[in-house]
């Protein structure tokens, strides 16, 4: 069940003496309606790998397919939600989201038809109350919520989440965990998570992606999450298929590859 | 957990059983805005005009000695007072109020700045995207925009060998550094973030110019424009002492071979006066445009 594939990617960037080698030969296939958290040190490379998969970086070596085709410029097919949100402040939250819209169903959809997808899209992620705000006048959270909503509304084959929820509190980042969980339930998106947090990382994925360090970084270990869905934070902290998922993960980024800062 | 199930969960919280005070309640004073809104205009307005009446009077008693070369500012009165009365006068073709020959001038003003915004905001936007460009054009644009306005005119003159399309250059190339400067500095600093949203989106280069790169450099576009527009209202006065015509510059000129140094001084008030509304005038669109870019 191949849906995405990375096959022996690796990126430098530079050249000659002052290259960086940040990652090599990672390989990794994704099935459709996946959901896989990518997991490591900060500076491993993971948001690298995010933007290459969704074209933003140029590919040094090896190749990656989605859906049968490769992938080698940025598109709504691959939409990405932003560490930090990434909302134009001069929009609306309602016009965020309608140019992504116009763009992409400009000539499938009818006028009325992308005035109710948009709605549709803001009810998903609870904020059609505020759809005539500007991202400023709205908390971090909301904002993050309009950026996954604005993601969402570009109906994308894989959704790209990048440390979405790093900047924000810890309730608010709980609520928003709760409110992609149940997105992905409802819709089976593919979606795949970059984050540096044990607990999210288990709490949502499918299989969990943990990164050695940098440089050249690669796949250390890909960890099946045989948890049953619909997840409950709350049931899960006492239930022993979790706490093992969590502590292999906390092992194997605080034993087998502690994070040196004097490697940089 | 959604939001209904969460409010659910609040009402399960006990009620506060703390005594609840009412305050007593003022009676809303209707006239206390008004009264803010006039202490808040007087505190603006009172001391410049304290200010002007102090200059002033320097003024008259340094003007009023024997052999004094001006006229105090009673004898501008008593001279020119009707220049100031009647700004909107037309006895004859060439003796007309001063409102008018500002209107004229800001005619020539809007031809050159107008085609300068337009102009220099486009290459800005260009040269803005990329670091090349940058490097090469901006040591250029630093020399050319030192030259002051009248040096062009000789060149403006011999290139298009007529006053009017010269005084409309001359205005123009006073006022297009800024406003590229101004542009590629706010193209360039405009965030990665915001080309990565273009780039997902795949906008076009005219999406991008219109959606992305005009709002987010707006800020800095209309503080190029703002001082564009000063330079040019500086470069009309120049240009037109020398191509004539019925414009304000020209009456300074002409007031100044027939010994009216009362006009003048009346003149240099409508110009400055002028020159404040167009700063403000364009700094309040920049505003108007630019509501909600910084954030």
């Amino acid at each position: 069940m191949k849906y995405l594939s990375i096959e022996h990617l690796s990126k430098t960037f530079g050249s000659g003496a002052k290259a960086a080698h940040v990652l090599s030969d990672i390989t990794l296939t994704i099935g459709k309606g996946e959901f896989v958290s990518i997991i490591g040190h900060s500076g491993c490379g993971k948001s690298t790998l995010l933007n290459l998969i969704a074209g933003l970086t140029d590919v040094t070596r090896g190749a990656i397919t989605l859906d049968g085709r490769e992938v080698n410029a940025p598109g709504p097919d691959r939409a990405v939600v932003f560490q930090n949100h990434s909302l134009l402040p001069w929009l609306s939250v309602y016009d965020n989201i309608k140019l992504g819209v116009s763009k992409v169903f400009g000539s499938t959809k009818t006028r009325a038809e992308r005035h109710d997808w948009i709605m549709q899209n803001l009810d998903l992620v609870q904020m059609s109350h505020a759809a005539d705000k500007r991202p400023a006048e709205i908390s971090g959270g909301m904002r993050q919520r309009v950026g996954i909503a604005r993601a969402l509304a570009m109906e994308p084959k894989v959704l790209l989440l990048d440390e979405p929820f790093g900047a924000l509190d810890a309730l608010t980042r709980a609520h928003l965990q709760d409110a992609v969980m149940e997105i992905h339930a409802r819709l089976g998106n593919t979606m795949i998570m970059i984050t540096h947090d044990v607990d999210e990382a288990v709490l949502l994925a499918d299989r969990i992606v943990m990164m050695t360090n940098g440089p050249a970084a690669t796949i250390g270990e890909v960890l099946s999450v045989d948890l049953p869905r619909p997840r409950d934070r709350i049931r899960l902290a006492s239930q022993p298929d979790y706490v093992r998922a969590r502590e292999s993960v906390l092992r194997f980024l605080y034993e087998r590859h502690r994070f040196v800062e004097a490697a940089e | 957990m959604n939001v209904t199930a969460l409010k659910r969960k609040l009402d399960l919280t006990p009620k506060p059983a703390a005594p609840v005070v009412a305050l007593p309640t003022r009676r809303p004073d209707r006239l206390a805005p008004w009264r803010k809104r006039g202490v808040a205009l007087a505190g603006n307005v009172l001391p410049p005009l304290a200010v002007l009446v102090v200059l002033l009077t320097i003024w008259q008693v340094g003007a009023s000695g024997e052999g004094s070369g001006l006229p105090t500012p009673v004898q501008v009165w008593i001279d020119s007072g009707f220049l100031i009365l009647e700004p909107f006068y037309v006895y004859g073709t060439q003796d007309i109020g001063l409102g008018w020959r500002v209107l004229t001038s800001l005619e020539r003003v809007a031809y050159g700045f107008g085609l300068a915004a337009v102009v220099g905001v486009l290459t800005g936007a260009v040269i803005g995207q990329s670091a090349l460009m940058m490097r090469g054009f901006d040591p250029i644009f630093q020399i050319l925009r030192t030259v002051p306005p009248l040096a062009w005119l000789p060149i403006s003159l011999a290139a298009f060998m007529d006053s009017g399309p010269s005084a409309i250059f001359v205005i123009f190339i006073t006022a297009i550094w800024p406003v590229i400067i101004n542009t590629a500095a706010g193209v360039r600093a405009i965030p990665q973030d915001y080309r990565n949203v273009a780039a997902v989106l795949r906008l076009n280069q005219v999406e991008f110019f219109w959606k992305i790169m005009v709002p987010a450099a707006a800020p800095y576009i209309f503080s190029g424009l703002r001082i564009g527009v000063g330079l040019s209202w500086l470069a009309i006065v120049a240009a037109e002492m020398l191509t004539g015509g019925v414009g304000i510059g020209f009456f300074i000129w002409d007031a100044w071979n027939s010994s009216r140094l009362s006009d003048i001084i009346v003149a240099l008030a409508y110009i400055g006066g002028t020159g404040f509304i167009l700063d403000r005038l364009v700094g309040w669109i920049g505003r108007v445009v630019s509501r909600g870019t910084a954030v």
